[in-house]
């Protein structure tokens, strides 16, 4: 006989089977394959590894793709943070467009958004025209195949991700905390500082955690966007695969960024805790 | 006991949300150093009320006065008010002491002073020692009191306190009403307390303002609300009552008679202002004012159908014989027990015969429990 718990636990443990076992064959395997070719160079083990680090353009390319990272995360949430309060003081009708506003982007391909990016930003593309036929340009800027061209593009393709988990954030402050600010004197800049903003700070971790991750991997718009000077990891990798045949070198190349993103989530989940975010208030 | 705080003042405030009249034109006086509660069933507009003293809302028309001056147009932050919420509004982000010394902070008090008033609020409500807590290591009860701490250490001008004790469960919620009354007793602050619990209104008052449907019914001491209430619905709403609904017969120096449908005799008792011969009104008479007499004889009788037992009284439902249930307390040594018909009677000087504002299904219930 199972005691009640026993067979609790035999329930969940069967419900949970389909999904370990889908990602034990279509990820971890493959990981590990993975993880074994990174090693496999005649050379030695770790002569890939050794290759990447000791190789003054590869580290570029690794510190680039992490301050590209960065720079999309922090204007993602300074973008993100004012539209996701907006979202809160929504209501009804409003609160749906506003909402589907947000939403809508996700729903069309990566690919056509930057295709569309790059009808917009080119030399004699309609911001270019705007930007010079209003004066505030004298001659048209060169957005394309640069670090702003990316940026906006990044920018566009992830603010949702930024936005929504702050709104989530945000929805569950309790706004009665905000009266008891004002009935005890505060003015509503020191209000925000000392009681919104701290409690919509698990949402912005959350929402930075997220773009930044996404950003790190991001491909198809660095390299429709960008330029040589550009290139990011995951460029670098299709680089290696596609054109060098280098297989050993980009899966060390994988297992370098997937290092590198373990760290950084360690470090971060020192001051975000990703499973409180989703409930904190 | 001197007074610290402000008088309060409310001249011809009237408030609506949309179609909803929350509160109609409404006059009301708050003393310096006064504990006033807004006393009303959810829904009267005591609330409401509070939150325009506070300044979170707005009234539609009408001035609000704080110590002489005219607050209306100024936000909360610059009326000097602590406010008590229902569920505390403590900021969870924040300590005990943080959360007490917030209101010092935004004032720019100097350190030395904050740090002082600050550990004196937190001893005023024995929560000495907790400064360094979270918010969530603390019981209710204790919320509360970091909640009127924090209320407290700003020296309000007023002290507003909405059900604050309404998450409590019943024990602790007598003890902190005691602490509140002490509190009270000890400072003087003025303070507007709003709660829909009766006994908690008796229990801490100065004064309570019964409210009704977005109006003020009655204004006055807990004793003569209870004595001398001037219209049936506070007389129903405050302690347990008989209202025995009729037709005024006679009104004649200060006395009014009553025709009860069913029956025989009229009821004679003192009258309340606003009667009209031929209007509806209530005749008022206290559960303890019933008396019981042998059947025989008696002008008025009814039949026993419960007695309940309560230590040093007991309370008794009688059936008149229109059908109407009559509710008596007396005491439990005077022996009220078997015999299933008894004489039912009253002092003239114990009715009051109110105007008939009260929905009729309240009628000679027990209203409050």
């Amino acid at each position: 006989m199972l005691t009640a718990a026993a067979s609790r636990r035999l329930v969940t443990g069967a419900l949970l089977v389909p999904t370990v076992a889908f990602l034990a064959v279509a990820f971890v395997v493959p990981v590990g394959i993975l993880l074994k070719l990174s090693l496999t160079e005649p050379a030695g083990p770790l002569s890939t590894y050794a290759d990447i680090l000791g190789s003054w353009v590869y580290t570029r390319v690794f510190r680039n793709t992490i301050v590209l990272g960065l720079m999309v995360t922090a204007i993602a949430v300074l973008l993100g943070y004012p539209t996701a309060y907006m979202l809160t003081r929504l209501k009804g009708f409003a609160l749906t467009l506003a909402v589907y506003g947000v939403l809508f982007p996700l729903w069309i391909s990566v690919l056509i958004r930057t295709f569309a990016w790059i009808l917009l930003l080119e030399k004699h593309g309609p911001v270019n025209r705007m930007l010079v036929g209003t004066g505030i340009l004298d001659a048209p800027a060169a957005f394309l195949f640069s670090n702003t061209g990316v940026l906006i593009g990044m920018v566009h393709v992830l603010l949702p991700y930024a936005i929504l988990p702050i709104y989530a954030n945000m929805l569950r402050i309790d706004s009665r905390l905000m009266l008891a600010s004002d009935g005890l004197g505060a003015s509503p800049w020191r209000t925000f500082r000392r009681v919104y903003l701290p409690l919509s700070m698990p949402g912005v971790g959350t929402g930075a955690v997220f773009v930044f991750l996404l950003s790190l991997g991001f491909f198809i718009t660095p390299a429709l966007l960008g330029g040589a000077n550009n290139m990011t990891v995951a460029m670098l990798i299709e680089n290696l695969v596609n054109d060098r045949l280098a297989w050993p070198l980009a899966a060390a190349a994988s297992f370098l960024l997937l290092a590198a993103v373990l760290a950084l989530l360690a470090v971060t989940a020192r001051f975000v805790k990703l499973d409180t975010a989703l409930e904190a208030r | 006991m001197t007074a610290r705080g402000q008088s309060v003042r409310f001249a011809g405030i009237s408030r609506s949300f949309g179609p909803v009249r929350a509160l109609l034109t409404t006059d009301l006086e708050v003393s310096a150093g006064e504990f006033l509660t807004l006393l009303g069933p959810s829904g009267s507009g005591k609330t409401t009320l509070l939150n325009i003293a506070a300044g979170y809302l707005e009234p539609d028309t009408g001035r609000v006065l704080i110590g002489g001056r005219d607050v209306t147009d100024l936000p909360p932050r610059r009326r000097n008010i602590g406010m008590v919420f229902q569920n505390y509004a403590l900021f969870p982000h924040l300590s005990v002491w943080e959360n007490v010394a917030y209101g010092l902070r935004a004032r720019g008090v100097p350190s030395a002073e904050l740090e002082r008033r600050t550990g004196a609020a937190l001893e005023l409500v024995q929560l000495a020692g907790y400064g360094g807590r979270a918010i969530r290591q603390l019981s209710g009860g204790q919320q509360q009191r970091v909640a009127l701490a924090r209320a407290l250490v700003i020296e309000p001008d007023v002290l507003l306190m909405d059900e604050p004790l309404g998450a409590l469960d019943r024990q602790l919620r007598q003890q902190v009403q005691l602490e509140i009354r002490r509190l009270h007793h000890a400072h003087g602050r003025t303070t507007i307390y709003v709660t829909h619990d009766q006994e908690e209104a008796l229990v801490m008052s100065d004064r309570i303002a019964i409210m009704r449907e977005g109006r003020i019914a009655q204004v006055g001491g807990g004793e003569e609300l209870y004595l001398r209430p001037r219209r049936a619905f506070v007389a129903g709403f405050l302690g347990e009552s008989n209202l025995l609904r009729g037709t005024v017969t006679a009104t004649r120096d200060g006395r009014a008679v009553i025709a009860v449908p069913g029956l025989d005799r009229p009821i004679e008792g003192i009258a309340a202002d606003g009667l009209a011969v031929g209007g509806t009104a209530a005749a008022l008479v206290r559960p303890e004012c019933v008396r019981l007499t042998h059947a025989p004889g008696a002008s008025l009788t009814g039949q026993l159908v419960e007695r309940v037992y309560l230590g040093e009284l007991v309370a008794l439902r009688l059936r008149l014989p229109n059908g109407l249930i009559i509710l008596c307390r007396c005491l439990a040594r005077d022996g009220v027990r078997g015999g299933d018909m008894w004489g039912v009677a009253w002092e003239p000087g114990d009715v009051r015969i109110l105007p008939d504002d009260a929905p009729p299904e309240a009628s000679t219930k027990i209203v409050g429990q």
